[in-house]
This record gives C-alpha cells, sequence and structure tokens, in this order.
C-alpha cells in the first residue's frame, strides 16, 4: 500500500506543548509526582516518554524513573505478522512494586499493545496502579482498554495511519496521518 | 536500526549452513533474552502452547538443562526422552522413535546423538523442527554461539580476534563448530593440541594448526580449551595424563610465560579438573566459564524463538 501524507497534526512545538499539558493533567491526576514512574513503549513511545519526565521535572522540579518496555515476546499475533519479530531489551532498572505507573505509547489504536505491555508490567511487579497516557487516541479499539490521559484524539478510517515521527528515529518531531489511494 | 534480516531456517542443524548475517541475528537476539532472564520473573509468553522435546542419547547435564530452561523460560512445555531408560533399549530405531514422539504433536524436537548426522537424519525423517544438540563430533551448533555470544560480550568484536582452541580437536564437535562460526565472522583461529588428537585437513576449514602450545597461546585474546573426551577415544591418543599436561595442560605458568596478561579462558565443560585446565585458572578472573553457561540460556532461547516464529 502507497501511503500518502494526508495532513500534519502536530509538529515539534505542538508535540512539546501536547505533552506540557499531559505533564500537568498528571501532576494534578496524582497530587503531585510522589511514587511516580513514567515507562514507554518501545520504539516511539520509549522516547516520548523521556520528554514526558522532562515535563513533569521541570513542573515539580524532581526526578521521575523512566523505564521502556519492549513488547515483542507478549505479542499475540508472532506466527501471524509477516515481518520478523525483533526482540530488544527492556529497560527497567528499579521495582515497579507500589508505584504509580504512567504507561505512555504514541499512538492508541486497537488497544492490543497496551494489553501486551499491561501483561509484561505486571510481570516486573505489582504497581500501586497503571495510568496510560498516549499522544494520539484514533479510535478503532479491539480490547476495553481506555486512556487516562490523551494529547490528541483524531479520528481516523481504518485506510488511514497515524505515525509518530521523532528526532532521535525520525530526524523530525511531528504527528502525519497518512492514507492510502 | 538494525539491518532487517529475515530467519527462513526450520532447523537448526550446524554453523555450517549459516551465514554471517544469521548468526549475528541470533547473537542480537540472545542479547534482548539475557536481559529477560536477570527479570523478576525470567519467564516470557511467546512459545506458548508449543512442545519441546529433548531426545538425549548421550550424558549431558549442561546442554539439556539449558535447552530445557531455555524453553520454559518461553512458555512452551517440554518433555525429555533419555536414552538410557527409552525405547531404545529396546531395540527402537532413531526414526521409529522420533516419528512416534512426533505423533503426539510436537513442534520441536532437540537432539543429541553419538552419530554424527543423526541431527539432519532427524530433519530428513520429521515434520517437527529440529535442533542439533550435538551429534558426534560433527557440530554442536548452540555451543559455538553461545561461545561467540560470551566472546562479544568480553571483546566486544570479531574481526581480526585471535582465538586459540586446545585441546582433543579430532573428537571434538565444539571445535568444529566454533572454527564454522569464527571465521564466518572473521576471526583467526588456531587449532592446538597433540598430533593424534588432530584430524586430517582441519586447515581447510580455515584454521591455522599447531602443535606447540606456546604458539597457541601467544597473541591470542581467548583460549577456548576443549575437554579430553576419555570415552570417545577407542585407544589411547596419549602416554597418559601427565604427559598431556605437561605439553598442553593449561595453568598459570603457562599462561604467565606466553600469554597476553588480560586472555579470556574459555571451557565448554565439564571440566576435567587438574588435566586440561588448572583449578587456579579455571576459577580466576579471567575464566568466563560460568558467563558461558549463563549465556547458553539467553542464546537457546533466541534460536528455539526463531525457529518458532519461522513459518
Amino acid at each position: 500500500m502507497n501511503l500518502k501524507e494526508r495532513a500534519k497534526v502536530l509538529d515539534k512545538e505542538g508535540i512539546s506543548r501536547t505533552l506540557k499539558r499531559m505533564a500537568h493533567e498528571i501532576v494534578e491526576q496524582n497530587k503531585g509526582i510522589e511514587g511516580l514512574v513514567v515507562i514507554g513503549i518501545k520504539t516511539r513511545g520509549a522516547y516520548l516518554a523521556e520528554q514526558l519526565a522532562a515535563k513533569l521535572k521541570e513542573i515539580e522540579k524532581s526526578d521521575v524513573p523512566v523505564g521502556a518496555l519492549d513488547i515483542t515476546l507478549y505479542r499475540d499475533d508472532l506466527t501471524e505478522i509477516s515481518a520478523q519479530p525483533v526482540v530488544h531489551s527492556t529497560d527497567i532498572d528499579f521495582d515497579i512494586t507500589g508505584k504509580k505507573v504512567i504507561l505512555v505509547d504514541d499512538v492508541l489504536f486497537t488497544g492490543r499493545t497496551v494489553r501486551c505491555a499491561l501483561d509484561e508490567l505486571i510481570d516486573f511487579g505489582r504497581p500501586a496502579n497503571i495510568q496510560l497516557a498516549v499522544l494520539i487516541d484514533r479510535g478503532h479499539r479491539e480490547l476495553p482498554i481506555r486512556p487516562d490521559y490523551v494529547g490528541k484524539n483524531i479520528p481516523t478510517s481504518l485506510k488511514e495511519t497515524v505515525e509518530v515521527r521523532v528526532k532521535q528515529l525520525d530526524d523530525i518531531d511531528e504527528v502525519v496521518v497518512l492514507g492510502g489511494e | 536500526m538494525e539491518k532487517a534480516i529475515t530467519w527462513t531456517k526450520k532447523h537448526l542443524l550446524g554453523i555450517e549452513e549459516l551465514s554471517e548475517e544469521e548468526i549475528l541475528l541470533i547473537l542480537d537476539q540472545a542479547k534482548g533474552f539475557k536481559e529477560v532472564l536477570e527479570r523478576p520473573i525470567p519467564k516470557v509468553p511467546p512459545l506458548r502452547g508449543k512442545t519441546i522435546v529433548t531426545l538425549f542419547c548421550e550424558p549431558s547435564t549442561r546442554t539439556r538443562t539449558s535447552f530445557e530452561l531455555a524453553a520454559k523460560r518461553l512458555s512452551a512445555d517440554t518433555i525429555s526422552v533419555a536414552a538410557a531408560s527409552s525405547s531404545f533399549q529396546k531395540g527402537e530405531t532413531l526414526k521409529d522413535t522420533a516419528r512416534n514422539i512426533e505423533a503426539m504433536k510436537v513442534d520441536m524436537i532437540i537432539i543429541r546423538h553419538s552419530a554424527a548426522g543423526a541431527a539432519h537424519f532427524l530433519a530428513r525423517s520429521v515434520d517437527a523442527s529440529v535442533v542439533n544438540a550435538g551429534d558426534g563430533a560433527h557440530e554442536h551448533p548452540t555451543q559455538a554461539l553461545l561461545d561467540a555470544f560470551t566472546m562479544r560480550e568480553k571483546l566486544g568484536r570479531f574481526k581480526g580476534l585471535n582465538v586459540s582452541i586446545v585441546g582433543d580437536i579430532a573428537h571434538s564437535r565444539v571445535a568444529r563448530s566454533n572454527i564454522w562460526a569464527l571465521t564466518k565472522l572473521g576471526a583467526n583461529v588456531t587449532v592446538c593440541g597433540p598430533k593424534t588428537m588432530m584430524p586430517v585437513e582441519i586447515e581447510k576449514m580455515g584454521a591455522r594448526v599447531t602443535y606447540d602450545i606456546k604458539e597457541a597461546l601467544e597473541g591470542a585474546d581467548v583460549l577456548n580449551i576443549l575437554r579430553i573426551q576419555l570415552e570417545r577415544q577407542k585407544e589411547p591418543l596419549f602416554p597418559g595424563t601427565r604427559e598431556y599436561i605437561k605439553c598442553f595442560g593449561i595453568n598459570r605458568e603457562k599462561l604467565k610465560k606466553y600469554a597476553k596478561k588480560d586472555i579470556v579462558i574459555m571451557h565448554p565443560g565439564p571440566i576435567n579438573r587438574g588435566v586440561e585446565l588448572s583449578d587456579d585458572v579455571a576459577d580466576d578472573e579471567y575464566s568466563v566459564i560460568l558467563d558461558q553457561v549463563t549465556n547458553g540460556v539467553a542464546v537457546r532461547m533466541a534460536v528455539l524463538f526463531l525457529l518458532s516464529v519461522t513459518k
């Protein structure tokens, strides 16, 4: 499928402002950042998690532990996907038991990735709670999963895809909607 | 980002059949699995519902435990069949045994056998994936992979690395698989041992041959010491153990005299302590023998994972 860029939804400043707002919501909801940890879903969610943690630090003036989760081994479609799954490491060098985990991903779509992440997180310990923060919610959920913090809701058709690009991998920070035909 | 090379093989029978890229793919994946082993719950679900049989027709502790752990860490169900307590004793052939096991719907068979080519034979006889866990003096691919993984972990490279393999080369499947792997990865391999334990034409595999331990030690970055396999020798291949120790046994004195200070010492186990390797060196800080064992589980997880997600 040849995808054409349809619309730029957010640029660098837009992403930054959105994450800042989400950080404020997280601080408000949790009454500070005591006991909070931020864990991003690899690959792009992990970069957003770092940005989000930096915003939290700006607001509350103290560090929040940041980790990254590789969900490959928890996927429910390992034998169905055409591309070979590549296993990366999960980097969580702190105990999550009793912590409030802010789980971060770039795009929330079917919810299956989040399901994998929840299963994996729980194998790492017993957090006090897990809250879901996503930069983009594009709808079309296949599982009963809902985000606690949303950067932007973008209604899409199934023919479209939403791409979050981060500077570390894509040389640019932006969110675009791509469509077929 | 790493290159997207795709694993297409159904079986892992030997290193000879693998490309450099395929070897590196296994090693890269193994890094991820090593991290899994360090988690509070060192278990992940990708092989849920798969059944793996280990069919060991030769004694083994390390390899078998390692494969079984690897399979269990990936959530596969494992069953082990040991030759001593199986129908082999009643005269059933390998092919019949394997096909009967397969009829019980297993997805993968891990086999160790004293006959070279046993794994290849099995791969032709059954539909399940076959992993060679050692066939006679032919190949022991996962050992070579875990050795390579450990070398890369300790030294960070393969190109130009000098690796000396010392001991009973003729009877060693570890030596053969290691030579295949390391030469493909760009390392320089030297093999050293008594003439009676040196197979003819081993140079053709791309290894340098020496009968002098001094030459094997000089300039070596890694020393892989093989076990003297008394059980495989039909007639004695050296005059006596004392003579072997004197000429080829690795001890602190020889290392001090000829080897680099930071030489990495490896041994596939089990060690004949005081024969091919002295006690003090086996437990030395340069010895990575126990790292090899730990890495073995991660490497085998990578192998089982890749074989099972291949269509």
